[in-house]
């Protein structure tokens, strides 16, 4: 038997079934697979009925689109699982900590542990945060850590998302529909539910409320509007705890607190959870062009009038730059050695590390410090001579806007292709919760799958899909 | 509540009411068209007229024919008040107001405007017209039983329910504006084929030919299909019965103040002075000077809720 180059999570590196997937396999194998062709439809037809579409930029035409679902689902054991979470929980507890620490006595920076100027000079660092005290003390109330497996027991963070994570709608989506789908999938497997983030996220938000808040705290989430790519999520998680999906023009700040309009006059709001960037969140303080935010919120933040998930700045802690830290980070704040390892990261800023970036550019991804969803980086293995030579004029002319990483092997898990079972590289992203009472992580995630094959780019906007994630409760 | 929520809902459901609202116009004009002798397309002016469109309709088209016509009133995107943009800005507003319907409804609304959507994505045929039609009744329907049989009875469907009854009383309101003088009572040419024809477009364009019947006869004449379509509260689309299912659902949202909001009072004096009436006070009034002053007077209750429950600020 001939070794794959990747690791699957079905068959491993060696074509053996591996342990969480043999019941499911055994399931499969009894099934039709024009049947299996025709259940694939019906979930399309599910998420278009129930409407799980984004909105993608600088397309007019079909400017709602589905991000295709494949029925195989991403099976973890559970054994697996509460090594993992663990990592993250590890993890998130030494980004809090960071986060408070930047913004106030900057120890790490005094041990001499991350450069000065890694602060100072980066554009997320947010000097209105400086001797800000958040209710509760919390930072990031949602993270999503990005993940992705290169063994059986390899899982490596390729970023910390820490500002406002998105996905967590289709991971509860495509729970639903495995459920209304395959219902005896889930008798003879014992997966863990999600289905209670909602009602977490909702408990674990009106925990982080300001303490003059009362026993029922207002929460209301705060979303640029219908045009956002995410709206969809927005109202979905607004509906699902049953609270406001308010707009910036919908609040404002009265009597020093914020308030929304509401039928009778404004009522006020105790926790905003807001998916509106913090240079569009208060046009007083920040953008003044930006007609998405509150005018003021800011200063009421300050004055403990109302608490911001996640707080405004901590874009500092997901920062690309300040990823390649994170190792000397958690052992800082923790004093634990890291769980979950870091992808070897090579800094443009440091003139040694550009050297080698540039001299090895094909078989390096290069990422925007601050760019996300997969727009503006370079996968070298994969890029022609001309997008090459391309960077490399960039990163010669800005090199502290870069980093690089070697490209990893991503495990696959297979999709249900029209010729049947075939591998596909995947991420993963579970979903933390983070307020006084603790931390949770949500047993399951969004697992982002490149369609496309040999494709290592899983995201949404770039044609990648989703799967139903599974945690097996052993 | 938020107000934009209140806001959406209205709009909502004045879009769901006026896609069905022109989709039966279209129905009325196409059955006139095709049950009379002489072929003229008069019926598609007052067509036009009643959906309140014709004049951006001329602006766009030179000559009112029956294909322009239909055209215009099913699928333009340039008419606002085409079936396809309002399923369109129903379900935008639906959308926006997602946290307020139940899931099934939305479920409704989505499939209504896809399958809108996509069967009206090119011109439709004289022989797929009825089908068209009446797809699109049957999925306005299940949206408004879906309305009925799901959501709490609470502010929310209150705010759906008033942006139906202001959209149908002002829909039935301007058909009579425009075939008024139909109805007016004369001494001669009282029963004549043509007035028959012209009363029979005035009750399919409310789909109340059946219920007249009913609770009419067959012999009845003008003066009993104004009585019908103005005070009759058995009439699901009359003025009467649209004013009092207004006036109820503000009523409703009125619990517990004291004081009542401006647009609660407009109401309530236009169904004292309005509706209250017998038919010969309104004929003795003048028929089109009562049509034009409800018009005015439902315009006006809609800018009032606008402001009494904040919709803007």
């Amino acid at each position: 038997m001939s070794e794959t180059p990747y690791f699957d999570e079905m068959w491993g590196h060696d074509e053996t079934l591996r342990q969480p997937y043999q019941q499911f396999h055994d399931w499969l194998h009894r099934e039709n697979p024009a049947d299996l062709r025709a259940k694939q439809r019906e979930a399309e037809e599910l998420f278009r009925l129930t409407g799980i579409t984004f909105n993608v930029y600088g397309r007019t035409e079909a400017e709602e689109r589905l991000i295709p679902f494949d029925i195989i689902p991403r099976i973890i054991s559970g054994a697996e699982w509460t090594k993992l979470s663990r990592g993250i929980e590890q993890r998130v507890r030494a980004i809090n900590a960071f986060l408070h620490d930047i913004y106030h006595r900057q120890e790490i920076i005094r041990a001499g542990r991350i450069p000065k100027e890694m602060i100072s000079r980066n554009e997320a660092f947010l000097p209105h945060m400086i001797g800000v005290e958040p209710p509760g003390g919390i930072y990031t109330h949602i993270v999503g850590i990005d993940l992705v497996r290169t063994g059986p027991g390899d899982f490596y963070v390729l970023e910390d998302n820490a500002r406002t994570p998105s996905g967590v709608s289709y991971m509860l989506e495509n729970r639903e529909t495995m459920l209304q789908m395959f219902p005896e999938l889930f008798s003879q497997n014992r997966v863990q539910p999600v289905q209670n983030y909602p009602t977490d996220l909702c408990r674990s938000l009106a925990a982080s409320a300001p303490t003059g808040a009362g026993s029922q705290p207002v929460v209301a989430v705060l979303t640029p509007g219908i045009y956002n790519s995410a709206y969809f999520e927005h109202a979905f998680l607004a509906d699902q705890m049953g609270v406001e999906l308010v707009e910036g023009h919908d609040l404002r700040v009265v009597d020093g607190r914020v308030a929304m309009r509401t039928t009778q006059g404004y009522k006020p709001v105790d926790v905003l959870y807001r998916r509106v960037d913090d240079d569009f969140l208060d046009p007083m303080n920040f953008n003044p062009d930006s007609q998405l935010g509150v005018p003021g919120i800011m200063d009421v933040y300050r004055a403990g009038g109302i608490t911001i998930a996640n707080a405004p700045g901590t874009g500092i802690a997901d920062d690309k730059a300040i990823y390649s830290y994170m190792p000397e980070i958690v052992e800082f704040y923790t004093g634990e050695r890291p769980l979950l390892q870091n992808v070897p990261t090579w800094r443009c800023s440091d003139r040694d590390d550009l050297a080698h970036v540039l001299e090895n550019l094909s078989d390096l991804v290069v990422k925007e410090v601050h760019g996300s969803g997969g727009y503006g980086m370079l996968i070298g293995p994969t890029a022609t001579k001309a997008e090459i030579a391309g960077f490399r004029k960039k990163l010669k002319a800005r090199p502290a806007n870069y980093i690089a990483q070697p490209t990893l092997s991503l495990s696959t898990v297979p999709i249900f292709s029209r010729q049947g079972l075939a591998p596909r590289h995947v991420d993963l992203r579970p979903f933390v919760l983070v307020s006084p009472e603790g931390i949770r992580v949500t047993p399951g995630g969004l697992t982002r799958v490149a369609l496309k094959k040999g494709s290592l780019v899983v995201n949404s906007s770039q044609g990648g899909g989703t799967k139903d994630t599974w945690v097996l409760g052993d | 509540m938020l107000g934009k929520t209140a806001n959406g809902l209205f709009w909502m459901y004045r879009y769901l009411e006026r896609a069905e609202n022109t989709a039966r116009l279209i129905e009325a004009g196409q059955r006139i068209a095709l049950t009379r002798l002489e072929a003229r397309d008069e019926e598609w002016i007052s067509v036009l007229q009643s959906a309140g469109v014709l004049d951006a309709f001329r602006a766009e088209n030179e000559a009112v024919t029956k294909e322009a016509a239909i055209d215009w009133l099913l699928r333009s995107r340039a008419n606002t008040s085409s079936v396809l943009s309002c399923v369109e800005a129903a379900r935008q507003n639906a959308r926006m107001v997602r946290t307020a319907l139940t899931g099934e409804v939305w479920e409704a609304i989505n499939a209504t405007y896809m399958r809108t959507r996509s069967t009206l994505a090119r011109k439709v045929s004289e022989r797929d017209l009825p089908k068209v039609l009446g797809a699109i009744r049957q999925h306005t329907a299940l949206v408004r039983g879906m309305t009925h049989g799901t959501m709490l009875r609470n502010e929310i469907y209150d705010f759906a329910r008033i942006g139906t009854f202001l959209e149908r009383a002002d829909n039935t309101a301007r058909i009579l504006d425009v075939k008024y003088y139909v109805l007016l009572p004369t001494a001669s040419a009282v029963g004549t084929s043509l007035d028959n024809v012209q009363w029979e477009t005035i009750l399919r364009s409310v789909s109340a030919r059946g219920g007249f019947r009913m609770a009419y006869g067959a012999g009845a004449g003008p003066a009993e299909i104004t009585e019908f379509l103005i005070l009759d509260k058995r009439m699901p689309r009359s003025l009467a019965f649209c004013v009092d299912k207004l006036h109820c659902n503000l009523r409703y949202l009125h619990k517990g103040k004291r004081k009542p909001l401006p647009s609660l009072r407009q109401v309530d004096q236009l169904e004292r002075m309005y509706l209250v009436h017998e038919i010969g006070a309104v004929f003795e009034f003048g028929l089109h000077e009562f049509i034009q002053q409800m018009l005015t007077q439902l315009a006006g209750i809609a800018r009032q809720i606008e402001i009494d429950f904040r919709f803007y600020e």
